[in-house]
């Protein structure tokens, strides 16, 4: 792969047509390819009212097409319950879906004091081997459960279905059941087998119905704290959940539990004694927010702590919702202290990163978030998707009575929900919601992606490799935004690459700390020098100029 | 070394089929190796007089990597060496996995070496081809030729006629052809005339009728095939007419197999339809 000639020279954002540019990535495909492809590639115009163009999302990847989506497997285990660090997480399978599970998102963890348990150095895994395919896994799975058990006494034990478990056929719910019985722990299972779904984005409905069906409601002991409200959706990648902690904490705001970063079980088990959920991931989470709401009656609101600005909208939005003025001034106090140090370095970087542009290819929802970062440095997000998010993501919680519900996911439980007869205790009253509704604002609420992206610019649901490469091409962007998978390939193309699920060896970027982090990152890799070295001088001059010494 | 496998709808009488015909090939003085690709593990239990078998599975199970060919050979009547593949207890793990890892052990092994002169290798295999791990015996560098053990019954025949379109698929890929259909009486009416007509369809010839005889469940019941149970009965005769049918049968083809519905007019056209 050739490296891009030279970036200095990206070209006039404004001559390039994007409808050219959509035509012209398509015009590589198969008609049926191309048709379908079509539905995934959409030119932004935000309407009247905030609505945005329809996008074909969540459907499945169309095979010979190189794709960044995950598995069911790794949404479940890999990125809703691995950050928790005081339960076993057992992968029944073999090694390497255990193996590369196993703290590759850089999720972080502080237990309170070197006694607390911490299990997520270890990667527990029944390392199923031929035999056990043949002959069944689940006398091994007994086993492993009882060896965790006995080395380990951890409050719970549960258990994550990989594809070959599925197949054979493994009961792994009877076994967690029986062996819930015997050890007096809570033992659950998950049949989150990968091929299950389009993408992750099933593993992550999956991990969320099970941890709300044998965990949340266990415990029914009140924290202390004035403002108790759960943060969902934050998977403390780098730090970030240490920094909103910090912040909230600052706030006079109490953290009842975190889904899941930093997370222990005791959180998940007393989570339903909040008085808030706020969602951060929308798209991996939003099914614990209902489900809680119908169950116990909490309210949720969204919240987007990355980004400097959205941090504060998100503080400012949480105490209103609590009504309560010293709250309020709490918050006005904390973030006109925060802001101080992000606009000195806001203002620095400006001068070197103004009207750069950057592409996001990430996730259900950072895609979304990290252009108020990028934004508040200067730079412009040109085009941006997601891996695994659905069409609410992109236009938003308007658009869900149209979704059409399709096999793939019809193939993944949906709970039936009732109020809990001694648990349920609405929140806000209606008068209250209406009140504060009539003051603008909004619960259960997601405006999505493209309503804050400008027109013109290229949303692209599952990007596949050859399309971002030609997008490479096209617009040469200061920075390019997604994965592991695609960072070597992007980088040999001469374009700088941040990961935004791992955050590379950086992070915290959430909150105003985290702002600060990612301003001075991103700063450093659009002005590095580096990237203009990948051609040799006499590769762009061949042309040797001389003179003899001994003239 | 001829490598043969032998498939049918489940009950059709497989395995009684295979020894009975293995028996009268080792009383020819062949040197034949059964693998019982049935996780039951009772495809050569009439040529070792019982149940004995240690299988594949179990023994790479109990001693772990190090197996040795004399760990699950066992030798049978005239002779003949007997393997088990073995597999899981019904409703647990991958019988058709199983299938794969015992094969490919045998192979590991050296089982089908020259040096031991084997004149047939005789696969077993369980039912239906319900998945890829019972396809295993006719992929490439696997058996060659294929009987298909069939009676009159209309699934029966529909299940030939299945089992014909796995042939297909790996008869483009490997190399595995059809030799015949063995029809294993079950006294329906017109049965010899219908196989015949079956078979002419599919391309195939009927290689053989095996009539019906309560010789066969008498031998079993005693844990032997008709051929060493009772030699002079006529249904042993029967088995040595098959097994020198097989022996010389030089029509190999890929079969063709038909539509559900060319299938049943046929049966019509046979007078099933009464």
């Amino acid at each position: 792969m050739a490296a891009i000639d030279d970036r200095s020279a990206a070209p006039e954002i404004e001559s390039i047509d994007p409808n050219a540019v959509k035509k012209e990535l398509l015009s590589k495909y198969p008609t049926k390819v191309a048709r379908k492809r079509a539905k995934q590639i959409i030119i932004n115009k935000v309407g009247d009212d905030c609505a945005a163009p329809e996008i074909g999302a969540n459907s499945r990847a169309i095979p010979g097409i190189i794709t960044q989506r995950g598995c069911s497997y790794a949404g479940c285990k890999g990125v809703v319950l691995g950050p928790t660090r005081d339960f076993v997480n057992l992968t029944h399978g073999p090694i390497g879906c255990g193996f590369y599970s196993w703290l590759t998102r850089r999720n972080q963890t502080r237990p309170p004091t070197l006694e607390d348990p911490n299990f997520m150095p270890y990667c527990f895994s029944t390392d199923l081997q031929d035999e056990d395919i043949v002959f069944g896994g689940e006398k091994k799975l007994r086993a492993a459960i009882q060896e965790a058990y006995d080395i380990f006494r951890p409050k719970a034990i549960s258990v994550f279905s990989t594809c070959p478990v599925g197949l054979i056929g493994d009961d792994v719910h009877s076994v967690a059941k029986e062996m819930k019985e015997k050890l007096g722990i809570n033992v659950f299972g998950f049949s989150c087998e990968g091929y299950k779904g389009v993408s992750q984005s099933a593993g992550h409905h999956i991990a969320n119905n099970g941890i709300f069906k044998h965990v949340v409601g266990l415990d029914d002991t009140q924290k202390e704290g004035k403002y108790k409200i759960n943060l969902l959706g934050e998977y403390n990648i780098g730090g970030d959940g240490f920094e909103i902690d910090r912040v909230l904490e600052k706030c006079g705001i109490t953290t009842v539990s975190t889904f899941s970063g930093n997370s222990t079980y005791d959180q998940f088990a007393n989570a339903h004694t909040a008085d808030l959920n706020t969602i951060m991931c929308h798209r991996s989470i939003n099914y614990v927010a209902e489900m809680m709401e119908k169950k116990f009656g909490i309210p949720w609101i969204k919240v987007n702590f990355t980004g400097a600005g959205s941090a504060a909208k998100s503080l400012r939005k949480i105490a209103k919702y609590f009504d309560d003025p010293e709250l309020i001034a709490t918050v006005e106090k904390v973030i006109a202290e925060e802001m101080v140090e992000v606009e000195k370095v806001q203002a620095e970087v400006r001068q070197r990163c103004e009207g750069k542009l950057a592409m996001l290819f990430v996730g259900g929802s950072r895609a979304h978030h990290y252009q108020d970062l990028f934004a508040e440095m200067g730079m412009k997000t040109i085009s941006a998707g997601y891996e695994f998010a659905h069409r609410d993501d992109y236009e938003g919680r308007r658009v869900l009575p149209d979704i059409k519900v399709d096999a793939d996911s019809r193939n993944i439980e949906e709970l039936h929900i009732d109020p809990d007869p001694d648990r349920y205790r609405p929140r806000k009253s209606a008068e209250q919601i209406e009140e504060l509704a009539a003051k603008g604002f909004s619960f259960k609420d997601y405006e999505g992606m493209m309503p804050d992206m400008s027109d013109g610019t290229l949303v692209i649901d599952d990007i596949s490799q050859y399309e971002t490469e030609r997008m490479l091409e096209i617009y040469k962007p200061a920075i390019f935004c997604a994965g592991i998978k695609e960072k070597y390939a992007v980088q040999k193309k001469g374009i700088p690459m941040k990961q935004l699920h791992s955050y590379d060896s950086g992070g915290p970027y959430a909150g105003f700390k985290g702002a600060v982090n990612f301003y001075r990152e991103i700063d450093r890799m659009v002005n590095c020098k580096v990237w203009s070295f990948l051609k040799a001088p006499w590769q762009t001059n061949p042309e040797l100029a001389a003179t003899y010494a001994c003239e | 070394m001829r490598k043969i496998a032998i498939y049918g709808k489940g009950g059709i009488g497989k395995s009684t089929t295979t020894q009975n015909t293995v028996a009268g090939l080792a009383e020819m003085g062949r040197k034949v190796m059964v693998v019982g690709c049935d996780p039951k593990a009772d495809s050569t239990r009439l040529l070792l007089g019982g149940l004995n078998q240690k299988t594949v599975l179990d023994t790479l199970r109990l001693e772990g990597e190090d197996v040795e060919l004399d760990d699950i050979r066992k030798i049978g009547f005239a002779e003949s060496i007997c393997v088990e593949s073995g597999g899981p207890e019904p409703g647990v793990g991958c019988a058709g996995r199983g299938i794969i890892t015992s094969i490919n052990l045998l192979e590991q092994l050296g089982a089908y070496a020259d040096s031991y002169a084997l004149d047939y290798v005789f696969y077993d295999v369980l039912g239906d081809v319900v998945c890829g791990g019972f396809a295993m015996p006719i992929r490439e560098g696997k058996a060659k030729e294929i009987y298909i053990v069939v009676s009159g019954e209309m699934m029966a025949m529909y299940a030939a006629n299945n089992i014909c379109k796995g042939i297909v698929k790996f008869a483009e890929a490997g190399g595995v052809r059809l030799g015949g259909l063995i029809c294993n009486s079950r006294k329906v009416d017109f049965e010899a005339d219908m196989i015949v007509a079956f078979a002419e369809m599919l391309g195939t010839q009927m290689i053989h009728f095996v009539p019906r005889d309560n010789m066969v469940q008498r031998a079993e019941i005693n844990r032997k095939t008709v051929i060493e149970f009772d030699p002079a009965h006529s249904q042993a005769e029967e088995y040595r007419t098959l097994a020198k049918k097989i022996e010389g049968n030089e029509m190999l083809v890929i079969p063709k197999p038909m539509g559900t519905d060319v299938l049943e007019k046929l049966l019509i056209k046979h007078g099933l339809a009464g």
